[in-house]
């Protein structure tokens, strides 16, 4: 099997302030920190998972800037054979559908069985990029995958569905796979793999080499434009609890018990 | 500029509820859009959701065919660029969910079209429409334009819209499918039901929910003296349910279960929307997180803005010497 998988180097804003910067169509990410997508996470596992069944290759695929080097070392240490990462500010990153024409560049002038990505990255949440990529490849796709099956020429794909249904599928190979999170359990790099991880090749590419016209990529050639960011306006009726963290325990408790809430 | 084209999504025998809400906001939207509101239905055997979209639309696209008794992403693919092409309308709305991502990407690049996912709104800004989403799981409202000539595609956000209506009287349209037989690189094989635990959260009047917030699987303990202390069941994000501190039957949201409970106490939970379409139909939500800006905030009844390990462990005791 030869394998890609697409990684994604994402912020964890999840405990963090965002603030829009002074362009209004950015956001100040000098306080983030920054890893791995976590659905890519499961995604370089479930590759990694193949090859150590089947035999065959992992390629690990980012788009992004040198600093998503350490994580995709990691991805390596996992058991990646090679990498490449794409850095051009000429390529339109807020259009999902943009994103993928890079990706399939980089796939198509190369022989492939399967083609892994996240189902969503979390920082803008499209659920586009897998999808859109597998119709510029002209392969078959599976998206929200969390059970995955490889036979002969062909995969069984579970599709996690609303209310945890799963929807079973069967595609033949060459084909993109999005993966969901919780399909496996994402390993940690063993010593040994982040040292050879070193060696491993990490090429790095402009889209001239991927034989990409700027014209093809960039905003101007996008059909949609993002316009603005703001923060929304957050209404919430909740009374907020104020005190020292043990008297709005305290207060809380209160409130539950006398309140009839329990 | 045209029509407004909403693909009706259904399954295993149930129209699903994005489509009404998507022909909700249609409807306010073709107006201004000079054009109508076009359901479009692709199916098998499923005459009686024709007839009901007729109540939400002012056309209804039928095609019926055994070919599509069960969504198949290639299938429905290949009639929508038939049906678009035909029909030129101005807007397609589909769901922003398992089947609509499987799809519109997809569909986006085959056709070229202007497209962007997760809408959440749609405004009018000096006479052009511009779709609205979110960036950083919420915290973040982006207005997109489209550029280029419709038709416009997106994915549009579940539970975004109250659905109004039956108010019209439109008509169905059959229309011939322009697939006359199985293609095939995706075959639909069978459905697998959700595994079954040993206590069903839909029914728990106190529930206790638990998310990445914690940290640890070891710090589980605090969420079970809680949860022991008020006789509550415990649930829990998606995030704690697959890092393996709880089983997957106890996840709460859309991929999960939708809880009805009378108090829902979100413990470390940031509030994704997928986590909030899950249970923001309980009596009395608390929610317990540290970062102020933190989503769960906008369904809570009342906000603790703190560390979890501090206040936890107070609050257990506390209610604790309460009941007595
Ligand atoms: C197709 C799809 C379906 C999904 N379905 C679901 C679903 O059904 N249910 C679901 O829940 N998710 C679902 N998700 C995932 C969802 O998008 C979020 O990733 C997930 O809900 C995040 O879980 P969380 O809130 O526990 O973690 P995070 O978003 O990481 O939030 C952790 C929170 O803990 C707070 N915190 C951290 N430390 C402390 C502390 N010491 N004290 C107080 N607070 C603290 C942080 O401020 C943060 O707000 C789905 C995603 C996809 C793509
Ligand atoms: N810049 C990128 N580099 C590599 N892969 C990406 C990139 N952006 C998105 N992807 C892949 O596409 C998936 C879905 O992203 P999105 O459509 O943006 O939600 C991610 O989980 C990644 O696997």
């Amino acid at each position: 099997m030869k394998t890609f998988v697409c990684i994604k180097r994402v912020p964890d804003t999840s405990e963090a302030e965002v603030k829009v910067d002074a362009t209004g169509k950015d956001v100040d990410s000098s306080r983030f920190s920054f890893d791995i997508n976590d659905a890519d996470n499961y995604a370089v596992e479930e590759a990694v998972l193949i090859k150590e069944a089947k035999g065959g290759t992992v390629q690990v695929i980012c788009m992004g800037p040198q600093d998503a080097d350490v994580m995709i070392r990691m991805a390596l240490a996992k058991g990646g054979d090679s990498a490449i990462r794409i850095d051009d500010p000429r390529i339109n990153a807020v259009d999902p559908l943009k994103v993928a024409k890079v990706l399939a560049a980089v796939i198509k002038s190369q022989e492939f069985d399967l083609v892994l990505t996240g189902c969503m990255a979390s920082d803008d949440g499209s659920m586009a990029v897998g999808v859109a990529l597998a119709e510029e490849l002209g392969v078959p796709h599976a998206a929200m995958v969390k059970k995955l099956e490889v036979e002969d020429g062909k995969v069984k794909a579970y599709r996690e569905l609303e209310g945890g249904i799963a929807e079973v599928v069967e595609i033949t190979l060459p084909a993109v796979i999005t993966i969901q999170t919780g399909i496996n359990e994402p390993r940690y790099a063993p010593i040994r793999g982040i040292r050879e991880a070193q060696k491993k090749e990490l090429k790095v590419l402009k889209i001239d080499d991927l034989g990409l016209a700027e014209d093809e990529v960039n905003a101007a050639s996008s059909l949609v434009e993002l316009q603005k960011l703001y923060i929304p306006e957050v209404v919430s009726r909740a009374e907020v609890i104020e005190g020292a963290p043990e008297e709005k325990a305290e207060i809380m408790a209160t409130k539950l018990v006398k309140g009839g809430l329990l | 500029m045209g029509d407004v084209f909403v693909l009706a999504e259904h399954r295993q025998g149930v129209l699903r509820d994005v489509t009404l809400e998507m022909l909700t906001k249609a409807s306010g939207l073709a107006e201004k859009l000079g054009g109508e509101t076009v359901a479009v239905l692709i199916g098998s055997g499923v005459d009686s959701f024709a007839e009901k979209l007729t109540g939400y639309s002012d056309k209804v696209l039928f095609v019926d065919n055994p070919l599509f008794s069960d969504y198949n992403s290639e299938k429905y693919q290949k009639v929508l660029v038939e049906l678009i092409k035909q029909y030129n309308p101005g807007l397609v709305m589909i769901g922003h969910t398992t089947q609509g991502v499987d799809l519109a990407p997809a569909l986006a690049v085959e056709m070229n079209l202007p497209f962007v996912t997760d809408v959440i709104d749609l405004e009018f800004v000096e006479g052009k429409l511009q779709p609205v989403r979110q960036y950083y799981q919420g915290k973040v409202n982006a207005n997109f334009v489209f550029k280029g000539e419709p038709p416009y595609l997106i994915t549009f956000r579940e539970a975004t819209v109250e659905v109004t209506g039956p108010s019209r009287q439109g008509k169905v349209e059959k229309v011939e499918s322009p697939l006359k037989e199985d293609i095939g690189y995706r075959k639909f094989i069978e459905y697998v039901e959700a595994e079954v635990g040993d206590v069903d959260i839909t029914q728990s009047e106190i529930l206790v929910a638990v998310g990445r917030g914690i940290k640890e699987e070891k710090n589980m303990a605090l969420i079970e003296d809680l949860a022991k202390a008020i006789k509550a069941d415990i649930c829990g994000s998606r995030a704690a349910t697959d890092a393996g501190w709880l089983p997957h039957d106890r996840q709460v949201g859309t991929s999960g279960k939708t809880v009805k409970p009378k108090l829902y106490i979100a413990i470390g939970i940031s509030g994704a929307f997928q986590h909030l379409a899950g249970m923001k139909g309980a009596k009395t939500i608390v929610a317990i997180n540290k970062d102020p800006d933190a989503p769960i905030f906008s369904v809570a009844d009342f906000a603790i803005i703190d560390d979890l390990f501090k206040v936890l462990p107070k609050l257990t005791e506390k209610l604790k010497e309460l009941r007595g």
